[in-house]
């Protein structure tokens, strides 16, 4: 039994994801859902709203939120940097889909990763609450996290 | 025109049905109205006409049915009767069931079944009126190039010797001498008498393919006897009443159409074709894009003044200024464009009156007022269903039985009365019936019991009224298929508070109760306040804003603890939007307070600096962001900066609890 069934995971197995950085992990999000990467801009806090999405941007003159990684994956916030990006992503919330910008400390490459290199987060041993994440992938030694957005956003 | 052809039909059948209810609602009330039955006639016709031509064959079908049972009305051998009006508007339902392709089976025979027996019915009760033998007088004349686009005139004579005894005869003064006449050409015109107990209708009937191009003119001739429903007039006004005023055709514009025709062989005038409206018809995401677009110039504008200010020279500010003017107007224009009166929605309420008062056996009279403010077509879509709701409370809840009415002294006919107007940046509508007003007495028993106050919880009138939004309350003991069924006023108030407007309520003990609604214009754009607090700069709606005053060092000080400023003799609380937003940062030397108010209810909020007025294009907020109640929306300044719109209402409740926790502190 594995969590990995919710990806979507062509005839061959495989699938395109872009890979980034949050918090010296290496997050990975299937590639198609990636509306384009942008560099960072002027953020405007959002009092009282929940720290996950606590800022909103102008994106192409559409308000949209600004998702930071850290907080769901209980990471120290850290400085900006030159790498820094924000990756817009098209998120389906509630009954609809809309734009979120999500804080990336760097944006790696597109890659194909195969779900046969996909296991389902370990039960025991993970830092963070495990059905935030909806697999593990074994990737040039290193390890991709995919998150699971819909849990995360279901949350805010 | 690449536009689907049943696409457009339906869209027309719609209006045609609307226009149907509406005529059959007038005619209800007015039963005797030859023009109203003759109103209902055409709908019904037009309707099986073009519903056949675009292959709606089982709506004209059935609208066919109703056609020929109006007929018998129209005519005067039968009389129109409230019954048969019923039946018809039953069948415009089912008719617009069957045009979105869910009828009910077996619902066509049912209400013709009704028709019939209403027919019968008020053909019983008063025996047919004498038919009187009319005749038509008519003259028609064809475009030149008909006969070329295969109209034969001698078809059209022939259907017009079958409606009745004709004489024809024929005007040849428009042939041509012969070396201008081309053989092909129809010069002829043709003055037809036609006797016969014939409509209007049927005529037109006859031409109805060529009707467009063609010169046509049908006058009665006089009556031999009189007409049924004239009765009342004496016999020599009949006539007269009837010929010239209403289908004498006008001999200017016949005329007109003449002089037309022999000049460059144009369509001749259309006397009897319908006057166009004089409007477009354009899909509603149109004009939200184009909304969209003059919103981001709007931005861009501002962001161009600013530069101009900053460094421009006398050229640039100049054309930034132009810039500015064009924007503004444009605007406006477009403002104006999504403008609707509420009149649409207001006539969508006689309908549901009609129903309520059949169901609940209650006479009600609906009064409309001011249906020609204009309201964006968002909001009026949005407010059908508060109003309705209301509506319904008041018919249901509100308006008392007849018997009930007359003990009270009250005329025995309810009266719920709709109105609008424009008041400043709002319109107001209003929902005011005459029935027995709020009890009081079982609005607190309901309170209590439902555990939203405690037992004698000294409540002041107002307060008590409130009562009635909050959410899980109804008074309603019995729940009845109209109202009562305890999801009620609260979502009727969160709905117009989605709108940025306010809900009120008035009652009177035995008089009646008033609902106000305050709703703003549009919600696209707003004149906004832009401040700062901290950091970050945020949007005040100006039409809330009442003034803007300094708060001193000293009364700062002073006024800890109690956050109030006394402002003409009264105490206004106040809000610091640096502590409520938590920004950490410290206060300006020189902070500001703006003074709001929200319904009878003001409220100071301190802010560091007044940037100024801003023309704030609203842009929605995430559904992530749904729990934020402090913000209404957010808006793009000229630098590209996002700042949050304040939602008024929102802050005047978060700022309460505070003010009371504080006051417990103390």
């Amino acid at each position: 039994m594995t969590d990995t069934t919710s990806l979507p995971w062509s005839a061959h197995g495989d699938l395109e994801m872009l890979l980034f950085d949050v918090g010296g992990e290496t997050f990975g999000l299937e590639a198609v859902k990636v509306q384009e990467i942008l560099d960072l801009m002027p953020e405007t806090v959002v009092p009282g709203a929940d720290p996950l999405v606590g800022h909103v941007i102008n994106f192409r003159g559409r308000v949209i939120p600004l998702v930071d990684l850290r907080q769901p994956f209980d990471m120290p916030p850290a400085a900006t940097g030159r790498d820094n990006r924000i990756v817009v992503i098209s998120q389906q919330i509630g009954d609809t889909s809309e734009l979120v910008g999500l804080r990336a400390d760097r944006v790696n490459e597109v890659t194909t990763l195969s779900a046969t290199d996909c296991e389902p987060p370990p039960a025991v041993g993970l830092r963070w609450r495990r059905e935030h994440v909806r697999g593990l992938v074994q990737r040039d030694g290193g390890i991709v996290v995919l998150p699971d957005l819909d849990l995360i956003f279901s949350a805010a | 025109m690449s536009e689907d052809p049943a696409a457009a039909f339906r869209v027309e059948a719609e209006e045609l049905l609307d226009g149907l209810e509406q005529d059959l609602l007038d005619l209800n009330h007015q039963l005797g109205d030859k023009t109203l039955v003759d109103a209902v006639f055409r709908g019904l016709h037009t309707l099986k006409g073009s519903g056949a031509m675009f292959g709606f064959d089982a709506l004209a079908a059935f609208t066919h049915h109703c056609e020929s049972a109006f007929d018998k009305v129209r005519k005067g051998v039968v009389p129109a009767t409230a019954a048969l009006v019923a039946v018809i508007l039953s069948a415009a339902d089912h008719m617009r069931a069957l045009l979105d392709g869910d009828a009910a089976p077996g619902e066509d025979a049912a209400i013709l079944a009704r028709l019939e027996a209403a027919v019968s019915a008020a053909a019983g009760a008063e025996p047919p009126a004498p038919v009187s033998r009319r005749g038509w007088r008519l003259y028609f004349q064809l475009p030149r190039d008909s006969m070329r686009n295969g109209t034969n005139p001698l078809m059209l004579l022939d259907e017009l010797r079958a409606l009745g005894d004709c004489t024809v005869t024929v005007r040849t003064d428009r042939v041509p001498p012969l070396p201008a006449l081309n053989v092909r050409d129809c010069y002829l015109g043709w003055d037809v008498t036609l006797i016969g107990d014939v409509g209007r209708e049927a005529i037109e009937d006859v031409f109805l393919f060529v009707m467009d191009d063609m010169l046509l003119e049908i006058a009665p001739i006089a009556a031999e006897a009189v007409p049924a429903g004239a009765d009342a007039l004496p016999i020599d006004e009949a006539p007269v009443d009837e010929a010239p005023v209403a289908h004498e055709p006008d001999p200017v514009v016949a005329a007109q159409g003449q002089a037309a025709n022999d000049d460059d062989g144009e369509p001749a005038a259309k006397l009897l074709v319908r006057t166009a409206a004089q409007s477009v018809r354009v899909p509603a995401d149109r004009l939200d894009l184009l909304m969209d677009r003059v919103g981001e110039l709007v931005i861009a504008q501002s962001r161009l003044s600013q530069l101009a200010q900053q460094d421009g020279g006398v050229a640039l500010r100049s054309v930034s200024e132009e810039i500015e003017r064009l924007s503004d107007e444009l605007r406006a224009t477009m403002m104006g464009l999504r403008m609707v009166p509420v009149g649409t929605l207001f006539s969508r309420f006689r309908r549901l009156i009609h129903d309520l008062a059949r169901d609940t056996g209650k006479t009600i009279d609906l009064i409309t007022e001011g249906e020609a403010t204009e309201i964006d077509k968002t909001v009026i879509e949005r407010l059908f269903d508060p109003l309705v709701h209301i509506v319904r409370n008041s018919c249901d809840h509100g308006l008392e039985p007849a018997e009930v009415r007359q003990a009270a002294g009250k005329p025995a006919t309810g009266t719920v009365r709709l109105s609008a107007h424009h008041a400043g940046g709002e319109v107001v509508i209003t929902v005011h019936d005459d029935g027995r007003g709020i009890d009081r007495a079982r609005v607190r028993a309901r309170a209590e019991e439902n555990g939203l106050i405690q037992p004698d919880q000294p409540l002041t009138d107002n307060e008590l009224l409130a009562l009635i939004f909050a959410p899980g309350f109804s008074t309603a003991t019995q729940v009845t298929s109209l109202s009562g069924r305890g999801v009620g006023m609260d979502v009727v108030k969160r709905t117009i508070e989605t709108l940025r407007g306010t809900i009120d309520l008035a009652s009177v003990e035995g008089e009646g109760s008033t609902i106000t609604l305050r709703i703003p214009l549009t919600l696209a754009i707003i004149d906004g306040l832009l401040v700062r607090v901290g950091d970050g700069r945020y949007v005040l709606p100006l039409g809330a804003v009442e003034e803007c005053l300094e708060l001193s060092a000293e009364e700062d000080r002073r006024s800890h603890g109690r956050s109030l400023i006394s402002l003409r003799d009264r105490l206004v609380p106040f809000v610091r939007l640096r502590e409520l937003f938590a920004t950490g940062t410290e206060p300006d030397p020189y902070q500001k307070i703006v003074v709001v108010s929200i319904g009878s209810e003001r409220v100071g909020l301190v802010v560091d600096q007044i940037i100024g007025n801003h023309q704030t294009v609203i842009k929605s907020m995430s559904m992530l962001h749904r729990n934020v109640g402090a913000f209404s929306g957010a808006t793009i300044l000229g630098d590209g900066h996002v700042a949050l719109i304040l939602d008024i209402g929102h802050l005047v409740d978060l700022a309460q609890p505070r003010e009371e926790r504080r006051y417990a502190a103390v």
